[in-house]
């Protein structure tokens, strides 16, 4: 046997050990996925596979789109959109919190306030339509009080959630260095069912525009559903699409936007995902 | 002087407390902490059963106890944290009372020098100050993730002596961490004693910790204080130590040999 044969097989230096984290972060990353859709859509259209009277072309869309920016209707649409699910949000995710921390923090608060907010869960948000309307009529005040109710749920379940598996230890820290009630929700509570509040925010701001749906199908005059429905009417595919395309690349960017936010808020912990 | 007297479960069949009168005057640092008759109950059984201790302001002491025996009961008793729990008698502690968990306990969405002042308004300067002393000074950004055990456990420290207690109670604080760290926050904690001056109640399962560290070392069997030991220049500190390794219930073990096993001829 020579000598060179009785190397080890392996280089040491070279042997990485086998990497169980997800490694580092691809720069937006998020965009991957919806990207190719787009491009197997493209494709579709592209090759013929696709009827345009079934579903338009990408570029068909971009036009219609282009379009619509020209004789302003779709920023007009946009914007009262964008007004009532930031409304929505502005009156539901203060509610679902405040709801969460008085039935997180006082047995009497979650005897009171849990029950009704899992009913409020089980029942569909559109069997509430048709008494949200005899209440408030068909105006903005319905639109927004269905999206405040819709977000109001995610946030309570996930806040309180949260707040509840907030470790005892560190309650009984808070006895120790005797901090009074506000201090103890500011220091340890709040901070503590952050994550969960976030994770509620991002299923809120997805709720927020799919309520925003329904609410706009039904009789309104502005705002990108009531553009869809009237396309409906004349049968072009292709302003639904614009429609579609809008509500998605919406929801994407909010969700997008949540996660930066809890990026950011979260950085004191060293997970998986960091 | 704050007195818990007569704390009492919400349990019902349980003696009602004594009560420690009207104790709760002003009076200075220099009263000690007293305990009388002290009862605590899990269930039928009494953890600690009729104890009494006192502690000299300015006293280190040390409390040894096999495990299970009622140690951090006693502490958490002295810390006022057994609120819920079963029992009658007398404590009197200081009102100024710091607690020194084994795990450092920070919270981790805050960074460094907010655990250390934490509920403390307008404390960042002495903050800053308890974080020099157990030499983080420069980490005050850091978020307690960040730092090792021995650092972590070192802000806990910062955290309870920026209080300036009149009584730090410590519940095995150097219980996980390595030897050679353990050492090294031994010589910190008695300095800081040194420097401060507050009674102490240390709780440990290591005797050597013990006898390094305090003035008089107690060990706690069956709910009392079973065994005293003085440490002063008169006794050797081997003489003390097989003195509570008989006491603990432990046969003679070579200086040395921390882990308490029995020595194989002996
Ligand atoms: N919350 C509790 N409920 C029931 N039993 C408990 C509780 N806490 C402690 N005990 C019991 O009381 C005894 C003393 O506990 P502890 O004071 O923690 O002992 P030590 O700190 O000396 O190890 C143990 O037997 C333990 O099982
Ligand atoms: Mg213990």
């Amino acid at each position: 046997m020579t000598l060179v044969a009785s190397r080890p097989a392996v280089d040491v230096r070279t042997r990485k050990r086998r990497r169980l984290r997800p490694g580092p972060r691809i720069r937006l990353g998020f965009l991957a996925g919806p990207l190719l859709l787009l491009a197997i859509w493209a494709a579709a259209s592209a090759t013929g596979l696709l009827d345009p009277r079934f579903l338009s072309a990408p570029w068909t869309v971009v036009t219609t789109a282009a379009d619509l920016v020209e004789s302003g209707r779709l920023q007009t649409n946009l914007l009262a959109s964008v007004q009532r699910v930031a409304l929505g949000l502005a009156f539901g995710v203060p509610l679902g919190t405040l709801l969460a921390l008085v039935s997180g923090l006082s047995r009497w608060g979650e005897a009171l306030i849990d029950g009704p907010i899992q009913i409020k869960r089980a029942i569909p948000a559109l069997a509430l339509m048709p008494l949200l309307i005899l209440w408030l009529g068909i105006g903005e005040g319905m639109k927004i009080t269905m999206i405040a109710l819709g977000v109001l749920v995610p946030i309570y379940i996930h806040t309180h959630n949260g707040l509840r598996s907030i470790d005892s230890r560190y309650v009984e820290l808070a006895e120790t260095v005797d901090l009074g009630r506000g201090a103890f929700i500011r220091k340890v509570v709040l901070p503590g069912a952050l994550p969960g509040f976030l994770l509620g925010m991002r299923f809120a701001v997805t709720t927020a525009w799919l309520f925003l749906v329904v609410a706009e199908l039904i009789n309104a005059t502005t705002g990108i559903g009531y553009m869809m429905d009237l396309a409906r009417t004349y049968g072009q595919t292709d302003v639904i699409l614009v429609g579609i395309v809008l509500y998605g690349l919406l929801g994407l960017f909010s969700d997008a936007g949540v996660r930066l936010v809890e990026r950011k808020a979260l950085s004191w912990r060293r997970t998986l995902a960091s | 002087m704050a007195t818990h007297a007569g704390e009492l479960s919400r349990k019902e069949g349980v003696v009602v407390a004594t009560h420690a009168g009207e104790l709760s005057g002003k009076e200075g640092a220099g009263e000690p902490i007293r305990v009388k008759g002290l009862t605590r109950l899990y269930g039928e059984r009494a953890v600690l059963d009729g104890l009494d201790l006192e502690i000299a302001p300015g006293e280190f002491v040390a409390l040894l106890g096999q495990s299970g025996s009622g140690k951090s009961t006693l502490l958490r008793a002295l810390a006022g944290l057994d609120g819920d729990v079963a029992g009658t008698g007398l404590v009197e502690v200081p009102e100024q009372v710091s607690v020194v968990f084994q795990d450092a306990r920070l919270l981790p969405w805050q960074r460094v020098l907010d655990n250390v002042i934490l509920g403390l308004d307008g404390a960042v300067e002495r903050g800053r100050q308890s974080l020099a002393e157990v030499g983080l000074a420069g980490r005050e950004r850091a978020w307690p993730n960040e730092l090792s055990g021995g650092e972590q456990q070192r802000v806990a420290l910062a955290r309870s002596l920026v209080r300036e207690p009149r009584l730090l109670l410590a519940d095995e604080p150097f219980g996980a961490l390595d030897a050679l760290t353990r050492l090294k926050m031994h010589g910190l904690l008695r300095r800081l004693f040194e420097e401060h001056r507050p009674a102490v109640l240390l709780v440990t399962h290591d005797v050597d910790e013990a006898i390094a560290l305090a003035d008089r070392v107690l060990v706690l069997d069956h709910g009392r204080i079973a065994a005293e030991q003085r440490l002063d220049a008169a006794r050797s500190a081997t003489e003390v130590r097989s003195e509570l390794l008989r006491a603990l219930g432990v046969g003679e073990v070579p200086a040395g040999r921390r882990d308490g096993r029995p020595h194989r001829d002996g």
